[in-house]
């Protein structure tokens, strides 16, 4: 029933949302409907469309709570509007292909980009997945009062500056599909740079991330795209297992890889190719290919780098960037030898001369070219670069280790 | 006549009385805006659209509202400002002439 | 819903290769989503009025001082906050400044 319950929410929700208008008392309701479920079900067992019956239910609440309080004259027009437009006493549900596209309006008001990003995280957290306003701050390191008012401005916000509840039309689509599928992306790194103990609440959000992954790959499936970030983020998720040992990060490099779910890998790979398929590459379908290539390599060495090169090609060109070129440089290091990885890595050095990064690449380059004093200046630029202590114990290993 | 107040402030028990007896045939058209949190400004750069929350620029004073005023000389129109409620209210009047 | 576009440049920007405003001024007027308009002189003819301790100060300038100012508004009437985005991103300033927009509040003040 709990798990009824996580799935039907956010559904109902932006049901009432797009009914009354109103984002509390839609989740007032939302949640009276799902006490009253609570009661009801366990005597009558489970209905046959449990989200139907909720969102039944839900509707009612909001119409009596708006008829007893008297809100507003207006509000309460509209829903006597919508109720008879309706015909009948007992709603039909038969159809509910409407109700299914309410999901996809909520999501893509929570990521409208005239809200502030890290407002639009806030909203499909609390809205979409359902998290308490307590849980979300305790995963972003803020005080519960500071994430309740962040909440609520941007819900204000909605209301006032009159940000509308719909699937934005198709001339807008392809730009507000990216920002939502980037906000997801961003709850799922949120929660994957967090490795381990007090930072439990925070990797809960790649868990939360994959099941919205999920369903946007659901409500948007002619999007490549969303199968792209969907199987991204299983791939990333499969190998989490192996990236730490005793505390200690461990590169892909050295990862035991009897650690990482295969099922998982063997669910995203599909994923990949029924996105490609579709003949619109994008950068959550290259990086995903990227992924699965190392995923469904059996070691390191064996590892497909001319295929990982080439897809670093391919995305540099969708979506340039200097990390992507920094990654570009070592597969083709690893595919063509640590010459040709050094001469790509000269031509982006500009860009990422402040990272880390790039003097630990040029680093290990160095070194497989027994240019042990260079690759040693290497490190300890890089070494005065690294903000974060488990990657500098790292490199201090690789920097002292020579025969690795 | 660009209306700012101090950011948090709503001002919504203001008097108003005084400001709009002088501004009688003088302001032909007047706006209160809703609060700049709730602003967005936008941006276009190579074809692509921008969009960021919040006013354009962060200040101490927002702008809350905008009259149109028919002055004959600048200083008819500070003396209409001198009246209105922001002014008065430890908020400002920004006076800008418009293009003929 | 009725928006307040305030369209804020750069004085100091390059100016002369952006597009005239008239093509965007009749489109929208024609539309019956331009309510009105106006393009506001200098920032340096500005001036500021503020009222302390029942004294009348009056400042040379803008109330701030900004790297952007504002150098004119028009009045949008649109369907949705997308819509008044639609718009305002077309306004050739959105490519060299920058465009704000505010939805007017509910209540007005009649003069």
């Amino acid at each position: 029933m709990a798990a009824a319950f996580r799935d039907e929410r956010a559904q109902v929700v932006a049901t009432l949302i797009r009914l009354t208008g109103d984002w509390d008392l839609a989740e007032e309701c939302a949640q009276d409907a799902f006490a009253a479920a609570l009661e009801t079900w366990r005597r009558d067992g489970v209905p046959r469309r449990p989200g139907a019956w909720l969102t039944m239910v839900a509707r009612n609440r909001a119409l009596d709570r708006l008829r007893r309080e008297a809100v507003g004259a207006a509000k309460l027009q509209e829903v006597i509007v919508m109720r008879r437009s309706e015909g009948a006493p007992e709603p039909d549900f038969a159809d509910d292909s409407g109700i299914e596209d309410d999901r996809l309006r909520l999501v893509f008001t929570c990521c409208h980009p005239a809200l502030a990003l890290e407002a639009r995280v806030a909203l499909t957290l609390r809205t979409l997945a359902g998290l308490t306003t307590g849980e979300i701050a305790r995963a972003f390191l803020v005080p519960e009062a500071t994430m309740a008012q962040r909440i609520v401005r941007a819900k204000r916000k909605i209301r006032n500056a009159g940000i509308p509840f719909r699937i934005p039309p198709a001339h807008l689509l392809p730009e507000r599909v990216t920002g939502v599928l980037a906000v997801v992306y961003l709850l799922f790194n949120e929660g994957y740079s967090a490795t381990e103990g007090a930072d439990l609440v925070r990797t809960g959000l790649c868990a939360e991330a994959i099941r919205l992954g999920r369903s946007l790959a659901d409500l948007m499936p002619d999007e490549p795209e969303a199968l792209g970030l969907l199987a991204l983020m299983l791939l990333h998720d499969a190998r989490s297992a192996g990236r730490t040992e005793d505390g200690e990060l461990v590169t892909m490099e050295h990862q035991d890889r009897t650690r990482w779910d295969a099922a998982q890998i063997e669910e995203a790979e599909a994923l990949v190719e029924r996105a490609l398929r579709r003949g619109r590459p994008g950068p959550y379908q290259i990086q995903a290919a990227i992924a699965a290539c190392h995923a469904t390599a059996s070691t390191w060495d064996d590892t497909d780098w001319p295929q990982i090169a080439a897809l670093y090609g391919e995305l540099a060109r969708v979506a340039p960037s200097p990390v992507v070129e920094l990654n570009r440089a070592v597969a083709i290091g690893m595919a063509e030898g640590p010459a040709a990885g050094l001469a790509r890595l000269a031509e982006t050095e500009g860009a990422l001369k402040d990272s880390h990064l790039l003097h630990a690449t040029r680093a290990e380059f160095l070194r497989s070219l027994g240019r042990e004093a260079e690759a040693d200046a290497a490190f300890a630029q890089a070494l005065a670069l690294v903000a974060n202590d488990q990657e500098r114990r790292h490199l201090e290993r690789r920097r002292t280790n020579r025969s690795m | 006549m660009l209306v700012c107040v101090p950011v948090e402030e709503t001002g919504d028990d203001a008097d108003f009385g005084p400001y709009l007896a002088a501004a009688r045939g003088h302001v032909t058209g007047t706006t209160r805006l809703r609060p700049a949190s709730e602003a967005t400004t936008v941006r276009a750069e190579g074809g692509e659209v921008l969009l960021s929350d919040g006013p354009y620029a962060e200040t101490r004073e927002v702008i809350a509202g905008v009259d149109l005023v028919e002055a004959p000389d600048l200083d008819a129109a500070i003396a209409l400002a001198s009246l209105h409620p922001a002014v008065l209210g430890g908020g400002a009047i920004e006076i800008r002439p418009v293009w003929k | 819903m009725k928006y307040m576009m305030l369209v804020c440049v750069d004085p100091n920007a390059d100016f002369t290769d952006v597009e005239s405003v008239e093509p965007w001024v009749e489109e929208n007027d024609g539309r019956g989503t331009r309510v009105t308009g106006h393009e506001l002189r200098p920032i340096a003819e500005a001036v500021t009025v503020r009222v302390r301790g029942g004294e009348l100060l009056v400042s040379d300038g803008p109330f701030a001082e900004t790297k952007e100012i504002i150098a004119g508004f028009d009045i949008l009437e649109c369907e949705s906050a997308d819509e008044a985005v639609a718009i305002a991103a077309k306004h050739p300033i959105a490519k060299k400044g920058a465009v704000e927009l505010r939805r007017f509040a509910d209540h007005e003040f009649s003069a």
